[in-house]
C-alpha cells in the first residue's frame, strides 16, 4: 500500500528506475484489512480476482502494442523477400544500370532509373510549388492574419489536405490539363507537368502547417531584439524569424518531399504510364507509385518477375522514403536552436 | 517645467491594455548624456513607461497610450513619426538576453546593414563589440553564434548591437535579472562606461544597482484598484542620491530602507 | 550620415512582402474553391436516386456507385471494428500501463516512422500478407484483406490521438482511484476511458476518413475495379468509393469523366459527414473538461 502511494506520486519517475518497476509489476502483497475496519465480515475484496484481470488486461494491451512493430517487421521482410528473390532472377547490376523500365516486354529491361527520373521530376515540380505557396501561407497565418481570419483560413487549408488524392488526379487530369494545354501547345494529355502542380497543392498544407509551428516556436524576444533595433516587420520575419525557425522548415519541406514521393493516385491519373527516361515535364511518365499501381491492376500471378518488381520498385520507395524522414528527424534534433 | 537639456519627456502619460489601465499620469523628463533609474516593486508599471518611449508598445495590439512624449522636442507619438524610425535612435537591451541565432558578427552587422551603414562593417563590429567590452572575449570567434555565449556575454553582446546602431538614447530593461553577479558587476560597469556618449535609462528591481550607477531616479509603486488589477504610478523623480538618502515621500523611504512590502 | 535609413524603399518592400503572403494563402484556398466548384459542375447533373442504387455497367448513362458505395461501408464498418480495439488498446497500454521506457520508446519511434511510409507500401504488405498467405482465411482480395491493410494503415493515427485524449486526463483523477485501493485496470476502465472517449473517438472518425479516401492501397491488394454487386460477406470480392472513381476517370469516355464527378461528390458528403461528427464530438469533449 505504502510502495504504491510513493510510485503513484512519482509515475514519470518511475519510468527510468527499473527496480521499483519489477517491484510494481509483480504481484502485490495483501495488506491486512481487518484492523481497518469494524467488521470484517463486510470487507471481502477479491483482490486476487481483480490482479488477474488486471494482469491479463497488461499483457493483452501490450500485445496490441506489439501491432505497430509487428506491421515495420512485416513491410520490411515482405519487401526484403521478395526484392532479394527478384534481384535472384535479375541481376542486381542490371537494375541500377540499364536505361529502360520494360519488364512486361519481351525484350525485358529493367532500369530503375526511368521510374526514379519519373519521381524526381514530379516531385521537383511538386516542392517548385508547395514550397514558396506552404512557407507563405505559414508566415501569412502566423505572423500577419489576425485572430479572427486565422480562424477562417486555417480550418481552408486543413480541409485541403483531407482532400482524397484520386479527387486531386480528377482534377490534375480534367481541370488542370487542359487548361495548361490552352497556355502551352506541346502539352500532352497525360503530363508530369499538371500532375506536379496538383501534387504541390496536395502537399502545401503539410508545409504550411509544420513550418507555422516552426515559426510559431520563435520566442517573442528575438523579434523584440529586432524591432528595437529599428528593423521592420519583413526584416523581422526574413532575418530573425525565419532563420531561427530553419530546422523546422527544413524539416517540413524534407516530410514534403517523401510525402511527394510516395503519392500515387495523382501522379497515376495524370502523368501517364509511359516510363521514359527524361525530364520533359510536358510529356507522359510513369513513377515508381504509378508503375505499381499499374501492375496491380492487370493480373500478375505470384512468384512471376512482374510480381516481384511491385516488391524491387516498393523496396526503392520506402528506402527512400525512410531515409528522407530519418534525415528529417535528425535535422531538427541537430540544429534545433535551444531557447529557454 | 521641461529642462532645456531633456532628450525625453513624458507629460500625463497613461498606458492602458485594453479596457485596464496599467500606468497613471506619468510625468518626467530624461536629461541628455545622464542615466536614469526606474525602480519600484513589480507591476509598478516601470517597464510599461520605458517601452512607450521607443513605442515598443505599438507591438503590443491592445496597448493604448495617452498623454504625451517628446523626443527632442518632437511628440513621438505623432502623426508623422516612424516607429521604425525612432527604434533606430532609441535602442534597447532586454530583460533575458535575446542574441539573434547567428553568428556573433552578424548579430552586430544586421541593426547596422538594415538601417543602411554606408561604412566599413569590420570596423563598425570591432568598435561596438569593444565599447561592450566583449571584444578580447570573441575577437577570434566572430563567426560562432551568439548563443554559444555566456549569460553575460550574451547581454554584452546585445549592448553591443544596440551601440552598433549608434542610437541617441538606449533603454535597459532590467538588464541584469537573469545574470550572476560578477556579470551583473561588468554590465554595471559597462553602463557606467557608456553613460557620457549615450543617455540611458533602466529599468531594475535592484535598488543597489540604481544607487550605484545612476544619476537620477524615479520611483514607481502600485495601487489595487476597485477591480482588482494593479495600476502602476510615479512617486518621486529626483537626484539618486536624494532618493536613498532624503526622500521626500514617505513610501520612497519605506521602499529604499526595505520596509517596504 | 553614417546612416541612411531609405524608409520608404524599405516599406515598399514591406508591403510587396505582406502582399506575396496573402496571394500565396488567397491562392492555395482559391484552388480548393475551384476544385469543389469543378467537380460539382461536372458531376451534379449525374446525381440521382439512380445513380446511387446502379451497379457498375459498360454504359456509363446506366452505370451507378452502388456497389462503390456498398464496398466502401463495408470497408469503413470493418476497419473500425480491427483498428479501434487495437489502436485505443496499444495507446492505453503506452499511455497507462506501460513500465519498460525502452519499449514504449522503440513504439513511439516507431510509430512516428509509420506514420511517413507511403500507403502504397502498406498495400504491398496487404497484398503479400493477407491477400496471399492468409488467403484461406480473408478470401484473397476481400474486403476483409483491404479492412486489414487499411486498419494498419490508420492505426498509428488512432494510437497518437488516443495518446493525447489519455493525456488531457486529469492525474488526480488516477490518484483518487489508486488511493480507494483500485487497481490500474480498474481505474483505467471506470474513470480515465470514458473521460477520454470523446477525444478518442475524434481521432478515431478523422482516421477512418482517411481510410475512406485512400486508393492506392486498395489498388495495390488488387480490389477489382469491375465489381457488379454489393458486399455480402468479409471474403467478398470488392470495390470501393475512390477505386471506381479511379477507374472511370481512367476511361476515355467523358460519360465516365461525369460520372467519376458524381462519384466524387458521393465521396466528399461522405467525408463531410464524419468530420462533422469529429468536429461535434470535440466541442462536447471540450466542454466536459472545462
Amino acid at each position: 500500500m505504502l510502495l504504491d502511494s510513493v510510485c503513484l506520486s512519482q509515475r514519470p519517475k518511475l519510468r527510468f528506475n527499473s527496480k521499483i518497476a519489477e517491484i510494481l509489476a509483480s504481484p502485490r502483497q495483501s495488506v491486512p484489512m481487518e484492523s481497518f475496519s469494524q467488521n470484517p465480515s463486510l470487507w471481502q475484496p477479491n483482490r486476487q480476482a481483480s490482479q488477474q484481470t488486471d494482469l491479463l488486461v497488461r499483457s493483452i494491451l501490450g500485445l496490441f502494442s506489439f501491432v505497430s512493430v509487428a506491421t515495420t517487421a512485416g513491410i520490411v521482410l515482405t519487401l526484403f523477400f521478395e526484392t532479394v528473390d527478384f534481384f535472384r532472377v535479375i541481376p542486381i547490376w542490371r537494375f541500377f544500370s540499364e536505361t529502360r523500365w520494360t519488364p512486361l516486354f519481351a525484350s525485358a529491361q529493367f532500369g530503375i532509373i526511368v521510374l526514379i527520373s519519373a519521381t524526381v521530376l514530379t516531385t521537383s515540380i511538386a516542392i517548385a510549388v508547395a514550397l514558396p505557396l506552404g512557407l507563405l501561407s505559414a508566415i501569412c497565418l502566423s505572423e500577419y492574419a489576425s485572430p479572427k481570419v486565422r480562424q477562417i483560413l486555417k480550418p481552408a487549408l486543413e480541409v485541403l489536405a483531407g482532400v482524397p488524392t484520386v479527387v486531386y488526379g480528377y482534377f490534375a487530369l480534367l481541370f488542370v490539363t487542359p487548361l495548361l494545354q490552352k497556355i502551352i501547345p506541346g502539352l500532352q494529355g497525360f503530363n508530369a507537368l499538371s500532375a506536379g502542380m496538383v501534387l504541390g497543392i496536395a502537399i502545401t498544407p503539410l508545409i504550411a502547417s509544420l513550418s507555422e509551428d516552426a515559426i510559431y516556436a520563435v520566442p517573442r524576444s528575438l523579434r523584440d531584439g529586432s524591432y528595437a533595433l529599428g528593423a521592420t516587420k519583413r526584416e523581422t520575419i526574413v532575418s530573425v524569424v525565419l532563420p531561427a525557425a530553419l530546422s523546422g522548415i527544413v524539416a517540413s519541406v524534407i516530410l514534403a518531399v517523401s510525402r511527394a514521393i510516395g503519392e500515387t493516385m495523382i501522379v497515376a491519373i495524370a502523368a501517364g504510364q509511359n516510363a521514359t527516361l527524361g525530364l520533359n515535364p510536358l510529356v507522359s511518365t510513369m513513377t515508381m507509385t504509378a508503375y505499381i499501381v499499374q501492375v496491380s491492376l492487370g493480373d500478375t500471378p505470384a512468384g512471376s518477375i512482374a510480381y516481384q518488381t511491385l516488391f524491387a520498385v516498393g523496396t526503392t520507395l520506402f528506402v527512400m522514403t525512410l531515409g528522407l524522414n530519418v534525415f528529417s528527424f535528425w535535422f531538427v534534433r541537430r540544429f534545433r536552436e535551444k531557447y529557454d | 517645467m521641461q529642462s532645456p537639456t531633456a532628450v525625453l519627456s513624458a507629460r500625463s502619460v497613461s498606458v492602458y491594455y485594453g479596457s485596464s489601465l496599467a500606468v497613471r499620469q506619468v510625468s518626467l523628463d530624461i536629461p541628455r548624456g545622464e542615466i536614469v533609474a526606474f525602480i519600484g516593486p513589480s507591476g509598478c508599471g516601470k517597464s510599461t513607461i520605458l517601452r512607450c518611449f521607443n513605442r515598443m508598445n505599438d507591438l503590443v495590439a491592445s496597448a493604448r497610450v495617452e498623454g504625451q512624449i517628446t523626443y527632442n522636442d518632437r511628440d513621438l507619438y505623432g502623426p508623422k513619426v516612424d516607429a521604425v524610425a525612432i527604434r533606430s535612435r532609441i535602442g534597447m537591451v532586454f530583460q533575458r538576453p535575446n542574441p539573434f541565432p547567428k553568428s556573433i558578427y552578424e548579430n552586430i552587422a544586421f541593426g547596422a546593414r538594415i538601417n543602411g551603414y554606408r561604412g566599413n562593417m569590420d570596423e563598425l563590429v570591432e568598435g561596438s563589440l569593444r565599447r561592450a567590452a566583449l571584444w578580447d572575449e570573441v575577437k577570434d570567434k566572430l563567426r560562432d553564434s551568439g548563443l554559444a555565449l555566456s549569460g553575460g556575454q550574451q547581454q554584452r553582446l546585445c549592448i553591443a548591437r544596440a551601440v552598433a546602431i549608434q542610437p541617441e538614447v538606449i533603454l535597459m530593461d532590467e538588464p541584469c535579472s537573469a545574470l550572476d553577479p560578477i556579470s551583473t558587476l561588468r554590465i554595471e560597469e559597462l553602463i557606467k562606461e557608456l553613460s557620457g556618449d549615450y543617455t540611458i535609462v533602466i529599468v531594475t528591481h535592484n535598488m543597489q544597482q540604481a544607487s550605484r550607477v545612476s544619476d537620477r531616479t524615479a520611483f514607481f509603486n502600485a495601487e489595487a484598484t476597485d477591480a482588482g488589477s494593479k495600476v502602476g504610478y510615479l512617486v518621486e523623480y529626483d537626484r539618486t542620491e536624494r532618493i536613498f538618502h532624503e526622500p521626500a515621500q514617505e513610501a520612497t523611504r519605506d521602499y529604499v530602507t526595505g520596509r517596504f512590502g | 550620415m553614417l546612416f541612411n535609413p531609405q524608409l520608404e524603399r524599405r516599406y515598399l518592400w514591406d508591403n510587396l512582402f505582406a502582399s506575396a503572403t496573402w496571394i500565396a494563402t488567397g491562392l492555395a484556398i482559391l484552388v480548393l474553391l475551384v476544385l469543389l466548384a469543378d467537380v460539382l459542375l461536372d458531376g451534379s447533373p449525374r446525381l440521382s436516386w439512380q445513380f446511387i442504387t446502379s451497379l457498375p455497367s459498360r454504359k456509363p448513362e446506366l452505370a451507378g456507385i452502388a456497389a462503390a458505395l456498398g464496398g466502401s461501408i463495408w470497408l469503413l464498418v470493418l476497419t473500425a471494428l480491427i483498428a479501434f480495439p487495437i489502436g485505443v488498446g496499444a495507446g492505453l497500454y503506452l499511455e497507462e500501463f506501460s513500465i519498460e521506457s525502452w519499449w514504449s520508446r522503440l513504439i513511439e519511434i516507431n510509430i512516428s516512422n509509420l506514420a511517413g511510409v507511403p500507403s502504397i507500401i502498406y498495400g504491398l504488405l496487404g497484398l503479400q500478407v493477407f491477400a496471399r498467405w492468409m488467403q484461406p482465411l480473408t478470401g484473397g482480395r476481400s474486403v476483409l484483406t483491404g479492412a486489414l491493410t487499411l486498419a494498419l494503415l490508420v492505426l498509428p493515427v488512432i494510437i497518437v490521438s488516443t495518446r493525447e485524449a489519455l493525456r488531457t486526463v486529469p492525474d488526480g483523477l488516477r490518484q483518487a482511484g489508486f488511493a480507494l485501493g483500485a487497481t490500474r485496470w480498474q481505474v483505467v476502465s471506470a474513470h480515465v476511458l470514458p473521460l477520454a472517449l470523446p477525444g478518442i473517438m475524434t481521432g478515431t472518425i478523422l482516421a477512418l476518413s482517411r481510410a475512406i479516401g485512400e486508393t492506392a492501397a486498395l489498388i495495390t491488394i488488387g480490389a477489382l475495379t469491375f465489381v457488379p454487386f454489393i458486399p455480402n460477406n468479409p471474403t467478398s470480392p470488392f470495390t470501393a468509393l475512390p477505386i471506381q472513381i479511379y477507374n472511370w476517370v481512367s476511361r476515355p469516355q467523358q460519360g465516365f469523366h461525369v460520372n467519376a464527378a458524381a462519384g466524387i461528390i458521393i465521396l466528399m458528403v461522405v467525408l463531410m459527414m464524419m468530420n462533422a461528427t469529429a468536429i461535434l464530438l470535440r466541442n462536447r469533449f471540450q466542454k466536459t473538461l472545462t
